[in-house]
């Protein structure tokens, strides 16, 4: 086993552990953003799809690498701007009170 | 390591940590928008790292930079009108289709590493093989079970489970095929070998999902989003990236701890879910003391009536809220009842909804402040102090036969509507649950039924209670 595995591996098993550490402090209220976070988190992958049009000169690798920034970027930009539309919503009292449906109809009908 | 990728190492750990921070501000949701910001800021840090660092290598060919370019372009563009115009019901379906696009663009990173190494050498390191085959497998079966678990969710492929004769022996082989194709390609570099490992698992990510009825979507979507940021892990392992191991990492921690909260709240174990859903075989239907009996209609006046002449209200919201889209007529219902002084609070059930934490997302874009959304162990006691609880849509995280042994969802935690001094249920038919068993709490001579549709429903309700309260 080389050392640069046993590095990620340390690292992985450790961010693990972080990952469970800080998450598990996360509200239920909060969980469908949690997720949808989670989701543009894993959008990293961009890196590793620029990196391969960045190395590679055959056509197979170009459609690899166009399919992977297709997907990757789909993947960062819609889940930041989903998850901030959502968590734009949660309010700790209401804005108007005594009529707060109605009004924010607009993308939702 | 020269100087300038030893910073761009640093800066790439630089990111994660602005991830890990932006997941700990999620922690409140008074800070949680500051922690998005904080993790949109990581990543593009990591982007623009990621894009010096290929200036700085001078490599990349024209064509490169325009595939990079086009495709993010184009991939950006579809994300950004995806997440601008989804409706708050179908953010499933969209964290589903994120989770496919995240573990398909993973594959594709191993995928190509693959081949490049393969053409390079005429051996294949093993320690990079390993982790580039699981990063294959892994990424290969989010994809496809991903699209299958949104198309379920979007209606679009029936929400029932799916299964025929069988199929867990078909299941096996695929997993058997990939397995020794994938061993086979890590000692003898063959793209036909992978392209067979890609194929097998391909198959087995629809395989997996087909079975798995709505109801269990909760759990499905956590899984799979568990998978995804492994196969983001074991991307970053293949081409020696810090950022991209840290991150799926997270991910896959975030994903493993919602499909562990999701599958104690309905009380069966992960293998249990994927083997298949309810009905599919030993689960008899209980015979209740008093089936048959009949259950008690109400109007819209008096439903109206109990609601108005309340103190405490309860409302249980369930997954039939969500498929009528009819979130903001409770929020109208539940002001106008606070307008007159009853003290209005949402009991949610961790597997209400179709993801974790649904309920609340819909909830919250009708205006409902969170401190009203009640966990199900902080809300259960207070039941017994309850005057109405308002069920709508939802139907076995109420059933207190769960509380009894021998029936489909025995030992399933519920909320303890059946405390409550009385009890309005909005359904459409007496149809049953996903558990396919029959609800106790509609035979209860406290429940009244209320037999609309949730929309339609609490818009009748709230013209009454209107007239009552003036």
């Amino acid at each position: 086993m080389s050392t640069t595995l046993l590095t990620d591996l340390v690292i992985f098993v450790l961010s693990l552990w972080v990952g469970f550490e800080v998450i598990s402090k996360v509200p239920a209220t909060l969980h469908t953003p949690l997720m949808s976070a989670a989701n543009s988190i894993h959008g990293i992958v961009l890196v590793g799809a620029m990196l391969i049009a960045a190395t590679t000169n055959s056509w197979i690798g170009y459609v690899i690498a166009f399919v992977a920034a297709v997907f990757a970027s789909a993947n960062v930009v819609g889940g930041y701007v989903v998850t901030g539309r959502m968590l734009k919503m949660f309010r700790k009292r209401p804005t108007a009170p005594a009529q707060p449906a109605a009004a924010r109809d607009g993308q939702a009908s | 390591m020269s100087g300038f990728n030893f910073a761009t190492q640093l800066i790439y750990v630089l990111a994660a940590s602005c991830f890990i921070l932006g997941l700990h501000l999620m922690n409140n949701p008074a800070t949680a928008r500051r922690g998005n910001q904080f993790s949109t800021a990581g990543m593009v840090i990591a982007i623009a790292t990621t894009l010096a660092l290929i200036a700085h290598a001078g490599v990349i060919t024209a064509t490169g930079w325009t595939v990079m370019l086009v495709g993010a372009l184009i991939g950006g563009g579809v994300g950004l009108y995806a997440a601008r115009t989804v409706q708050m019901t179908a953010m499933p379906q969209l964290v589903s289709m994120f989770n496919a696009v995240g573990g398909g663009a993973a594959a594709l990173v191993a995928i190509h590493d693959y081949i490049r190494v393969a053409a390079a050498v005429s051996g294949v390191a093993e320690s990079t093989s390993i982790t580039t085959l699981l990063d294959v497998i892994i990424g290969s079966v989010t994809f496809s079970g991903s699209i299958i678990a949104a198309g379920k969710l979007q209606g679009t492929i029936t929400s029932a489970p799916v299964s025929f004769p069988g199929a867990r022996v078909v299941n096996l082989v695929l997993a058997a095929l990939g397995v020794a194709a994938a061993g086979y390609v890590l000692s003898t570099p063959s793209l036909a070998g992978l392209w067979i490992v890609v194929l097998a698992s391909l198959a087995f990510g629809v395989l997996m999902v087909m079975p798995i009825g709505g109801a269990d979507m909760p759990v499905v979507i956590s899984l799979l989003n568990a998978f995804t940021g492994t196969a983001v892990a074991m991307a970053g392992f293949v081409i020696g990236n810090w950022a991209l191991i840290i991150a799926g990492a997270l991910v896959g921690a975030s994903g493993g701890i919602l499909t562990k909260l999701m599958a104690d709240a309905m009380n069966r174990s992960i293998g249990n879910i994927i083997v298949g859903g309810f009905g599919t075989g030993d689960t008899a239907v209980a015979v209740l003391p008093g089936a048959g009996a009949g259950v008690r209609a109400i109007s819209a006046d008096d439903a109206g009536i109990q609601l108005a002449y309340a103190s405490k209200v309860i409302i249980v919201p369930g997954y039939g809220l969500a498929a009528a889209q009819a979130q903001h007529e409770v929020a109208e219902l539940a002001g106008v009842l606070e307008s007159h002084g009853v003290d209005v609070s949402y009991a949610i059930h961790p597997v209400a909804g179709r993801m974790p934490g649904h309920m609340n997302v819909l909830l919250a874009e009708a205006n409902v402040p969170y401190p009203q959304l009640k966990e199900m162990d902080d809300v259960n006691p207070e039941f017994a102090r309850t005057d109405v609880a308002l069920v709508i849509g939802a139907n076995d995280v109420t059933n207190p036969a769960a509380r009894r042994p021998g029936t489909a969802i025995s030992g399933m935690p519920i909320l303890d509507v059946d405390q409550a001094k009385s009890i309005i249920v909005i359904k459409r038919s007496m149809g049953h649950g996903y558990a396919g068993i029959d609800n106790e709490l509609y035979t209860n001579p406290k429940t009244s039924m209320y037999f609309a549709d949730a929309k339609t429903a609490l818009a009748e309700l709230t013209a009454a209670v209107k007239t009552l309260v003036g």
